[in-house]
């Protein structure tokens, strides 16, 4: 470690920055919150206040948790959350590494083909893909989301995966096909490894429209059985009466597993980039 | 740099190429690609399945309304855009810049703070900010007001003139988080010698950020603006939830993204127009594989890359 | 990375789960396709609970979608064939598609469709009104609701009945100071067309008489019946709340029930809400008439039917449910337990609510239309109801005038609209 050369006064500039923004981010996150646990009344008319004294309800929780079996709706949120992660992460590198380490025909056309799924809504495919999801026997199942989203988050891992493995030493690969390594061992022994910090940076860029999906599991999986969160939800956005505690409890809930989420990752993002350095 | 070809003259059959490509290839063309293709060759085909050739693509182009509003929701997409690159990214680099540091405290505190807003969804981002511009329940007027500057409120989101810049920003303040990991990323990824020799040189500093690291992370930063661009070109879902898919004030927040839905699923007793939406769709990924090409053959590869 | 290993182990124990998933049946279970999740506990708790103990073997599941996406979605899996066996139907046209596109059966011998006259059938029949496919379920009445208690205060001693009455009531209030005189606000748009220009207009364009001449092309939009309720609303600017631009919807049901605003322009299905949150004494008012002693119009629209996916794998449950929901059994269930959503079967049903009674006595003195744009003006593109939300919102704010928006509302419905003959 070099010697610091850092003035406090620098310092206390960036905290004053990240302070401020902390402030900025973090306020509207704070009025949700606060209004979670408010009457209807006190959200409108008196956004501000804190949940005290008369103006604290649990109206809304206990609503969460009256109607609708939230826990199986978290529960199943999670279960395609994690298991399309676990499919995008997966094939995604393995995509990304065949694109960026070998040199071979169609490798540009491949790229850019598998690629064009960021560039179209694929709600556009609804109708196709529910037929498929018919004829497959998939529907109101978890896997036809699991699989849509699969798809959904391949083309942006593969797009940020292979730029990042790019940055991998050739030589150390080089290396290992010298020892003798399969070109699959280099790929999970050296390779994976070593972009570790983009791997978590995609697990969570994938991980949150999926978490917040309304449209799919919509049109898939509406059954009792295999609601998600975000669409257990939306029973509680009327026509013409929203219940708003409903709302506003059942997504600050909604906060709390992708936040957790997001610490493994980010926690994966520090040690790949920290045992990256004394490779 | 990466320019050694590995493979020998001749070899056989590279099957592992196949073998790493082939799962994901394979879910992405059936799930995806499949379905998007036997929906959007509409565009060709009226609504009756006659086949119209380019006749669609001349009607959107051609018809007064449909044309007004194609164009009016491609300006405000182009400036919903320019808010993105000149906001949400500078400020995302910023903080992954102080945030990199590495004698800085609480980065873990304040890289997970920042990230919160991206993590919620549409429906409640839109909520409480409609809640907190809101003319009705005060609190942003309150606020304004406590710090002398109760003048400057305006009901933001129902004017005309400030809705889409209103939504431009909270969409960056959505947002943040992606560019803002990406960059720390990038710049983490940047070896302790390289700073440590540059520290020896005596650049430190401002001056070590803008001369060392930013050069080191342009590629990242290449990566960060091209899926900004891809964002906001398909962007939907916030004006969806706090405007409605009319896109108001006047359609003056509707976007691409908003102008498709309506046009395909149709909104309220305006029934979808499959052939027409597929024709909007498939020109908006021809302007953002347009975009995406530019950045494939004109940047990525000009960018130097650094393999640590 | 052991995460992943974890990650994976999930992902199979989740395989299993699925795999095994519970495979007996002996009861029916239809399944209702509804953009009502307002009614969630409605159905659940009173109507399905009724239909099971008079029907044993047949099981019920109210499966609503957030009303926004429901047409969307509904077509989607109409289309890819996951719809519900029961399918809520929206009023005259977006029906309509879906029985001449095969996903809607037609219900013209389902017994007790007696019950139902033409009229109450309109939005659901073809348009020779030859073949109904929903039964009607509900009608809603636009009106305005006022507080009681800020009209005692205000020194107002009678709803207004007349328009100069109204503005000078409006004037009161806001000289009074204490309340926003109108409740109403132009983020969400249809506020302004549907609470504001549908439910004045008919009094203007004289209710059935002036829609059905716009149909037939005898009227025009820029004509001064049409475009007069435009210029009303014109006038309701200063008497609306600060930034309403940016008020929404159920902001301003929220200032309304807080007490902060004296009068609301709405319709009859705010009662079950309204009545529920507001602290004060409510009342209603039908919309005033320009002049004393002119006959009043009300915009009674039939808002609401309920169908039967024509790929039903249990038709002949699905029918026996839809017959029993087109009895009077169920029209008193359903109208008592949502006030507001008035039954349209021809059998009298007994209605408890107060307010809703008032609303419905406004039907023997007032003539009933539905709203302007609903049947067959909204076919085409630019559709003549959405046009008519920007429309109204426009004219609102001053930022077009009101024989501005009449002629640019009528330049797009010929666009497209040949008036039968011409």
């Amino acid at each position: 470690m070099s010697k610091a050369t850092h003035s406090p006064l620098r310092s206390i500039a960036a905290h004053a920055i990240l302070l401020t923004y902390t402030v900025i981010a973090l306020f509207p996150v704070f009025v949700i919150i606060i209004n979670s646990f408010k009457s209807k009344k006190a959200i409108f008319g008196a956004p501000l206040s804190l949940p005290l004294g008369d103006a604290f309800s649990l109206i809304g929780y206990e609503t969460v948790f009256k109607r609708g079996d939230f826990l199986l709706y978290f529960q199943n949120s999670l279960m395609v959350t994690v298991a399309s992660l676990v499919l995008v992460l997966l094939f995604g590198a393995m995509a990304a590494f065949a694109l960026s380490e070998y040199r071979f025909r169609l490798n540009t056309l491949t790229g850019l083909y598998l690629a064009l799924g960021i560039m179209i809504p694929i709600r556009l495919g609804t109708v196709a893909i529910l037929q498929l999801m018919v004829a497959s026997g998939l529907v109101n199942t978890l896997w036809a989301l699991i699989l849509v989203y699969t798809a959904q988050g391949l083309p942006l891992s593969i797009f940020i995966l292979s730029e990042f493995m790019r940055t991998v030493s050739d030589d150390l690969k080089n290396a290992g096909r010298i020892d003798g390594m399969s070109e699959y061992r280099i790929f999970f022994r050296l390779v994976l490894p070593l972009v570790r910090p983009a791997m978590a940076t995609v697990a969570v860029f994938t991980m949150i429209p999926i978490w917040n999906d309304l449209w799919f599991p919509l049109i898939l999986a509406p059954s009792e059985a295999t609601k998600t969160v975000t669409l257990g939800a939306q029973m509680f956005i009327g026509q013409f009466q929203t219940d708003w505690n409903g709302v506003l409890s059942a997504l600050a809930l909604a906060i709390l597993p992708v936040l957790i989420l997001y610490l493994i990752f980010s926690r994966q993002l520090i040690r790949g980039i920290t045992s990256g350095a004394v490779k | 740099m990466a320019t050694v070809d590995i493979a020998p003259v001749k070899k056989p059959f590279r099957w592992h190429i196949l073998v790493f490509l082939a799962p994901a290839a394979l879910i992405y063309t059936a799930v995806m690609i499949f379905p998007l293709i036997s929906t959007l060759y509409q565009a060709f085909f009226s609504q009756k399945w006659e086949f119209v050739g380019f006749g669609n693509f001349m009607q959107l182009f051609t018809d007064p309304r449909l044309s007004a509003s194609f164009w009016n929701a491609l300006i405000n997409n182009v400036w919903f855009f320019i808010i993105h690159m000149l906001v949400q990214n500078p400020i995302g680099i910023l903080l992954a810049a102080l945030l990199s540091n590495p004698r800085l405290r609480l980065r873990g505190f304040y890289r997970t703070v920042f990230f919160i807003p991206t993590i919620l969804s549409f429906v409640i981002v839109g909520f409480v900010w409609k809640l907190i511009l809101s003319p009705t329940w005060g609190v942003t007027s309150g606020l304004l007001k406590s710090v002398g500057l109760g003048w400057l409120f305006q009901p933001w989101l129902g004017k005309e003139e400030y809705a889409l810049t209103t939504l431009a920003l909270i969409s960056n303040w959505q947002f943040i988080g992606i560019p803002m990991m990406l960059i720390y990323a990038a710049l983490l990824s940047i070896p302790d010698e390289v700073l440590e020799a540059a520290e020896c040189d005596g650049i430190t500093g401002w001056s070590q950020f803008w001369k060392i690291q930013l050069p080191l992370v342009l590629p990242a930063i290449g990566i960060v603006s091209i899926l900004t661009f891809v964002g906001n070109f398909n962007a939907f879902d916030l004006v969806y939830a706090a405007q409605g898919a009319q896109a108001g004030p006047n359609f003056s927040t509707d976007l691409l993204g908003t102008l498709l839905y309506r046009t395909f699923f149709g909104y309220q007793l305006q029934l979808g127009d499959r052939a027409m939406g597929s024709t909007v769709a498939a020109v908006m990924f021809l302007i953002i594989l347009a975009g995406v090409c530019v950045y494939l053959f004109g940047i990525q590869t000009r960018l130097r890359r650094y393999q640590f | 990375m052991t995460l992943t290993k974890h990650l994976l182990a999930a992902t199979a124990t989740m395989a299993i789960v699925s795999a095994v998933a519970p495979a007996f049946a002996e009861d029916v279970n239809l399944t209702i396709e509804s953009w009502r999740t307002d009614d969630l506990t409605v159905w659940q708790d009173k109507i399905i609970p009724a239909f099971e103990a008079a029907n044993p073997g047949i099981k019920v599941t109210f499966a609503p979608t957030a009303p926004t996406e429901y047409n969307a979605a509904l077509n989607a899996k109409l289309e890819g064939g996951s719809a519900g066996d029961i399918i809520t139907c929206r009023p005259f046209d977006a029906s309509l598609e879906l029985y001449n596109k095969g996903y809607l059966a037609a219900l013209n011998d389902l017994p007790g469709m007696e019950n139902f006259s033409p009229v109450a059938k309109a939005a659901w029949s073809t348009d020779d009104q030859a073949t109904t496919f929903c039964v009607p379920m509900g009608a809603v009445i636009h009106g305005f609701f006022y507080n009681k208690d800020a009209f005692a205060k205000v020194g107002i001693t009678q709803p207004p009945a007349t328009v100069d009455e109204f503005f000078a009531d409006l004037d009161k209030i806001k000289a009074d100071g204490t309340y926003i005189p109108l409740a109403m606000g132009t983020n969400d748009q249809w506020e302004a067309a549907t609470m504001g220009y549908q439910n004045i207009g008919p009094n203007y364009w004289k209710g059935e008489e002036g829609r059905l001449a716009l149909i037939a092309g005898k009227e025009k939009l820029t004509d001064p019946q049409w475009v007069e309720p435009y210029a009303q609303l014109a006038k309701w600017k200063p008497y609306l709340g600060d930034g309403f631009e940016a008020q929404t919807y159920s902001d301003s049901q929220n200032l309304f029930t807080l007490g902060r605003a004296a009068i609301y322009p709405t319709g009859s299905w705010e009662i079950a809400g309204f009545e529920a949150n507001a602290t004060f004494a409510l009342g209603v008012f039908p919309p005033p008439v320009p002049k004393a002693g002119d006959q009043c119009y009300i915009s009674d629209h039939t808002d609401i039917g309920i169908g039967m996916n024509a790929k039903s794998a249990n038709p002949d449950a699905a029918k026996k449910f839809l017959s029993w929901v087109a009895s009077p059994e169920f029209g008193t269930i359903f109208a008592n337990a949502l006030p507001g959503f008035f039954p349209l079967s021809s059998g009298e049903v007994k209605l408890e609510d107060p307010i809703a009674q008032e609303f419905v006595s406004w039907r023997a003195k007032c003539k009933s239309t539905i709203r302007s744009t609903y049947a067959i003006l909204s076919r085409g593109t630019p559709n003549l109801e959405n046009e008519t939300w920007n429309a109204s919102v426009q004219v609102i704010k001053g930022a077009e005038t009101p024989e501005a928006a009449g002629a640019r509302l009528q330049a797009g419905l010929d666009s497209w609209y040949k008036p039968a003959g011409k």
